[in-house]
C-alpha cells in the first residue's frame, strides 16, 4: 500500500500571482508513483510540467491539495529529494569531488573519510572518477550533467527528480546519459520523476509517460503505460513494433489532441 | 582541411579552452606552416608598439622642452631622477624626505582609509544587496554622495579630527566607501537563482551557503570594487596631501612646485603613475585568481 502510493500528488494545483492577476497554471493533478517507478512527464512548453517538478522538489508550495512523499507531508525542499537541474547548477569554484562532497557532508553524519568515500562512489557511478578534481568549466556538458546527477543520488534520495536533464545537451551525449540513467537507476533502484518534452526519450525510460495538457490551468491528459522489458536497448528498440506504437501514441496525444491549444498559444 | 588550419593560425587568437578531446582526437594534426612566410610574433610587434611610443612621447616631450619654455627637457628630468632614487629613503626632518618615504606614507595612507571602507563597505554590500528594504533606505544616500568629490569631505575632516593626517584618511576612506558598497550589492543580486536553489534543494545552513555560494559568488564582484576603489584613492590621495601637507607623494609634489623644481614634479608625475599602475595590475591578477569559468 505503502509502495503503491510511494510520492503521492493528490488534487494539486498551483496558482501564480502576476500583475495582470492570477494565472492559474496547474489544476487537479492526481498522481502516485509507485516505489521504484520511473515516471516521465511530457507536454508541450508552458504546460507546467517543470512547475510540478518544482512543487514535489518543495522549490515552489502547492495552492491547492497536498504531496505526500513516503507518507510524509512535502513542505519546502529537502534532502530526501535529489534535484537536477536542466543546466546542471553547479558551483564553478568547487571541484566535482567537492560539489558532491557539498551534499554529502550535509546529509550524513558519518566520519570524514566515509564521506569522502560515499562521494567518490557516487562519482564512480556516473563514471567520472577520472575528473573528481575537476573544476566544472573543464569538463564537458555531459560530464557536469553527470556530476548534477551524481551529487543528487549521492544523498541517497527517496526520489530522483530530474527537470529536463539532457534538454541542453546535443543529440549523441544525450544518448549516451540516457543509457547511462537507465543503468544507473537499473543499479541503484530509485524512483524517479523526470521532466522531459522528448517523445524517445520518454519511451525509452519509463515505466509510465504522463502526458500533460496545454496551459493554463494544465492537467493531466492522459497516462501510457511502457510495458517494454528491461533492460531495454537502444538499438533494438528502433525497429521495436510495441516501442513505435508507444512512440507513436505519445506523438498523437501532443501533436493531435494537444495541437490546437498550442498554436492558439501561438497566435 | 590543411586550409582551414593554415587561416586559422593567421588569425592571431588564442586558442579557446575546450573540453577535454575524445582520445582519438588527441593525435596532433600536422600544420603546414613551413613554406608560408610565418607571421612575426604578437609579443614582438607588441614589443616595437611600445618602444616607438615611448620614443615618441619623448621626442615630443624634448621639443615641448626646447621651444615651451620653463619644462625641463628628458635628460635633465632623467640625471635628476637618477639623483633621486640613488637614495629614496634619507630623512632630514619631517619637510624633507626621500621620495620612497614619501611614497610609502601616502601608500599607507590609501591603505588605512580602503582597508577601513572595505571593513565596512563589504558587509554593508552584502545587506543592501540580500535585503530589499535596506536597499531601498540606502539607494538615494549613495546616489546623491558618490558624484561629490572627495575632497569635498576634507573640511569635515579636520573639522572633526583636528589633524591633517587622519583627514586625509577620511578622505580615502569616503572615496572607497561607495564603489564597494554598490559593487559588493550588485554581485550579492547577481548570484544566478540556480545557486540558490541548490542551497534550497540540499537545505544548506547558513553558514554554508554563505561560505560556499554567496561569498565565492560575489567575490569576482567584490574584487571590481576593490579596483575602482584603489584607483579613485589613489587618484584622490594626490590632491588630498597637497591640502594638508605632512609627508606623502601630494605633499612632495606641491612643495617642489614652491621650490621651484619642476624637474621633481614630473618625477613625481612618472612615480605616481608607475605605483598607480602596479596597484591596478595586483587587482587584476588578484581578479584572474577568482574569476570561474
Amino acid at each position: 500500500m505503502h509502495n503503491e502510493r510511494y510520492l503521492s500528488v493528490e488534487r494539486v494545483g498551483k496558482t501564480f500571482e502576476t500583475r495582470k492577476g492570477d494565472f492559474v497554471a496547474l489544476t487537479a493533478i492526481d498522481l502516485a508513483i509507485r516505489k521504484g517507478e520511473f515516471v516521465t512527464l511530457i507536454g508541450h512548453s508552458g504546460c507546467g510540467k517543470s512547475t510540478l517538478l518544482n512543487l514535489v522538489a518543495g522549490l515552489l508550495k502547492p495552492t491547492d491539495g497536498v504531496i505526500l512523499l513516503a507518507d510524509k507531508h512535502v513542505d519546502g525542499p529537502g534532502p530526501d529529494r535529489g534535484v537536477v537541474f536542466q543546466n546542471h547548477s553547479l558551483l564553478p569554484w568547487l571541484t566535482c569531488f567537492e560539489n558532491v562532497y557539498l551534499a554529502v557532508e550535509r546529509v550524513f553524519k558519518d566520519s570524514k573519510y566515509e564521506l569522502r568515500d560515499k562521494t567518490s562512489r557516487a562519482l564512480e557511478l556516473v563514471g567520472l572518477s577520472h575528473a573528481e578534481d575537476k573544476y566544472p568549466h573543464e569538463i564537458s556538458g555531459g560530464m557536469k550533467q553527470r556530476v548534477g546527477i551524481a551529487r543528487a543520488l549521492a544523498i541517497e534520495p527517496k526520489v530522483l527528480l530530474l527537470d529536463e536533464p539532457f534538454g541542453a545537451l546535443d543529440a549523441l551525449t544525450r544518448a549516451t546519459l540516457q543509457d547511462e540513467l537507465m543503468r544507473i537507476v537499473g543499479q541503484t533502484g530509485a524512483t524517479v520523476l523526470m521532466v522531459t518534452h522528448d517523445v524517445d526519450e520518454a519511451v525509452l525510460l519509463s515505466d509510465r509517460v504522463v502526458m500533460m495538457t496545454n496551459g493554463p490551468a494544465a492537467t493531466i491528459g492522459d497516462v501510457l503505460q511502457v510495458t517494454l522489458p528491461r533492460p531495454r536497448e537502444r538499438l533494438a528498440l528502433a525497429h521495436d513494433a510495441r516501442f513505435m506504437e508507444l512512440r507513436a501514441a505519445v506523438l498523437e496525444f501532443l501533436y493531435q489532441k494537444q495541437a490546437h491549444k498550442a498554436k492558439l498559444k501561438v497566435a | 582541411m590543411v586550409a582551414v588550419v593554415l587561416q586559422k593560425t593567421r588569425f592571431r587568437e588564442k586558442p579557446k579552452p575546450t573540453s577535454p578531446p575524445h582520445p582519438a582526437a588527441r593525435r596532433e594534426i600536422p600544420v603546414q606552416t613551413a613554406r608560408r612566410r610565418a607571421p612575426a610574433p604578437e609579443w614582438l610587434i607588441t614589443a616595437i608598439a611600445w618602444i616607438a611610443g615611448i620614443a615618441l612621447f619623448t621626442v615630443a616631450w624634448a621639443a615641448i622642452a626646447k621651444f615651451g619654455g620653463r619644462i625641463p627637457d628628458p635628460l635633465t628630468v632623467g640625471a635628476a631622477a637618477a639623483k633621486i632614487f640613488a637614495d629614496p629613503f634619507y630623512s632630514k626632518g619631517p619637510n624633507d624626505q626621500g621620495i620612497g618615504w614619501n611614497v610609502l606614507s601616502s601608500l599607507k595612507r590609501v591603505g588605512i582609509g580602503f582597508g577601513l571602507a572595505a571593513a565596512i563597505g563589504i558587509p554593508l554590500g552584502f545587506m543592501i544587496g540580500r535585503w530589499r528594504f535596506l536597499s531601498g533606505m540606502a539607494a538615494p544616500i549613495i546616489a546623491l554622495l558618490k558624484p561629490v568629490s572627495p575632497l569635498a569631505w576634507l573640511p569635515i575632516g579636520l573639522l572633526v579630527f583636528k589633524a591633517a593626517n587622519p583627514a586625509a584618511i577620511y578622505v580615502i576612506f569616503i572615496c572607497s566607501l561607495w564603489p564597494m558598497i554598490v559593487n559588493t550589492a550588485v554581485g550579492v543580486r547577481q548570484i544566478p537563482q540556480d545557486y540558490l536553489n541548490v542551497a534550497r534543494v540540499l537545505n544548506l545552513s547558513e553558514w554554508k551557503v554563505f561560505t560556499k555560494i554567496l561569498f565565492p559568488a560575489v567575490l569576482p564582484y567584490m574584487i571590481t570594487g576593490v579596483r575602482l576603489s584603489i584607483g579613485v584613492a589613489w587618484l584622490v590621495i594626490v590632491a588630498a596631501e597637497m591640502l594638508t601637507g605632512g609627508v606623502g607623494i601630494g605633499f612632495w609634489v606641491w612643495d617642489e612646485w614652491n621650490n621651484l623644481k619642476v624637474e621633481h614634479i614630473i618625477i613625481a608625475i612618472f612615480t605616481i603613475g608607475i605605483v598607480g599602475l602596479a596597484l591596478e595590475q595586483a587587482l587584476v591578477l588578484l581578479a584572474r585568481r577568482f574569476s570561474y569559468a
